[in-house]
């Protein structure tokens, strides 16, 4: 009974989302008046950078992790585990990589998801389609990509994540590297997953999403601000096309260089955006920043540290420089293209 | 005796997940055995593929998360 009351509630919320993020310019305009700095001084511009992007960027992910929380509902381990168990490689990769973005994927859990997945008899190949394109093409990422840089962008991110994680698990399959998994995973007797679908009613879904809200923002929001801060700096301090002579379209070794200072760095995307954005304004070139982001987003050290437990270092080394290896072919592609 | 298990390898949820269990029980006076389990190899037992798990029993009454207060209270009144 007490869930009907709440559609009220909800209405409301929506109310305030539209008209906060209909007043965004405004309000920036009127902090930085506020605030004694000259607004077309360095400082000035800074701060107006990041008291519009900073709240702009929080209230999309509001809403966007609100709608996933939801999603994610239909889409649990189980169900997908179910729907790729017994495929072949192929089309199976495909459908794995999509499923990896709307499955709630936490890098903590990797390990009894993929031996979750093994047991189940999916092939290795549309594992790592999963656990490439489940970490890298995520909400939080899409969210600050089209609230910072526009829709194409963001698309092209999905789009080309998505090929990563395909082509990638599709390569990965064909080298037949069961034997590089620890031993006692390749013992792990194989069943048929069982899979029943919970009864959860909408109300229920709903309330999903707000948790997904008040946990996934609640932890973010923080990196967030610093990432927009770090990148309010550079917008008003670096000078306009700095970043061009060493992130430039010319420099073909800031692609690599790029994908590998990435690979240990851990951060969410929601720290690593914002800073790639305000790179991007210095005159870096596209390919190179998407290449950096994907390496900083997809492969990361602890993951690398949790998956060792089910992965020999062969393995996992195979797994990094494929992963790798497709990024930065989308770096360079995009380089060359635009 | 409830008999509880809280499955995940030492993130914070499964602490977090833990001590929230600990609490309910301490403040509903309910008689709680709680146990880490930690072990991969002991979690997948459960077929438990998102983290963290909660057993009741030998029946998984909770995955994925940290579960809400209102879901551990209800577990000690049905039992």
């Amino acid at each position: 009974m007490l869930t009907r009351y709440r559609w009220p509630l909800y209405i409301l919320l929506l109310i305030i989302w539209v008209v906060l993020y209909s007043s965004l310019v405004g309000f920036a305009d009127f902090m930085v008046s506020m605030l004694p700095v000259e607004p077309t001084s360095h400082f000035g511009e800074a701060l107006a950078f990041f008291f519009y992007d900073a709240p702009k960027v929080l209230l999309l992910l509001s809403a966007v992790v609100f709608m996933m929380g939801v999603i994610n509902t239909w889409f649990t381990p189980e169900r997908t585990r179910a729907l790729l168990s017994g495929r072949s490689l192929g089309l199976a990769n495909i459908l794995a990589a999509s499923l990896g973005v709307v499955t709630p994927f936490c890098s903590c859990s990797a390990v009894p998801l993929f031996i979750g997945f093994v047991q189940a008899g999916v092939p290795l190949g549309v594992t790592f389609s999963f656990l490439i394109a489940a970490p890298m093409v995520n909400e939080i990422a899409l969210t600050l990509l089209f609230g910072l840089f526009g829709w194409k962008i963001a698309l092209l991110y999905l789009g080309l994540g998505l090929g990563v994680a395909i082509f990638g698990g599709l390569l990965l399959g064909r080298l037949n590297l069961e034997k590089y998994l620890e031993q006692w995973v390749q013992d792990i007797p194989k069943k048929r997953p069982e899979f029943k679908s919970e009864k959860i009613s909408f109300s229920q879904r709903l309330t999903a999403g707000s948790v997904a809200v008040i946990d996934v923002v609640g932890r973010v929001w923080i990196y967030i601000l610093i990432g927009i801060g770090v990148g309010a700096f550079i917008h008003g301090y670096v000078p306009e096309n700095f970043m061009a002579s060493f992130m430039g379209k010319d420099a073909w070794w800031s692609v690599p260089l790029a994908v590998i200072i990435g690979i240990p760095m851990y951060s969410s995307a929601a720290g690593i955006i914002p800073v790639v954005q305000a790179l991007l304004a210095k005159g870096a070139a596209l390919g190179t920043a998407l290449a950096f982001m994907m390496s900083v987003v997809a492969l990361s050290l602890p993951e690398m540290i949790i998956l060792r437990k089910v992965l020999t270092l062969r393995l996992i080394s195979i797994f990094v420089s494929i992963v790798a290896s497709g990024i930065l072919l989308v770096g360079f592609i995009f380089n060359l293209v635009l | 005796m409830l008999k509880i298990k809280v499955l995940g390898g030492g993130c914070s949820n499964c602490k977090a997940t833990y001590k929230l269990i600990e609490d309910v029980a301490l403040e509903k006076g309910a008689e709680i055995e709680l146990e880490k389990v930690q072990e991969i190899q002991d979690i997948m037992a459960y077929d438990v593929m998102s983290t963290p798990g909660v057993v009741i029993g030998e029946t998984v009454v909770h995955r994925g998360g940290v579960p809400s207060r209102r879901q551990v209270e209800e577990w000690f009144t049905d039992f």
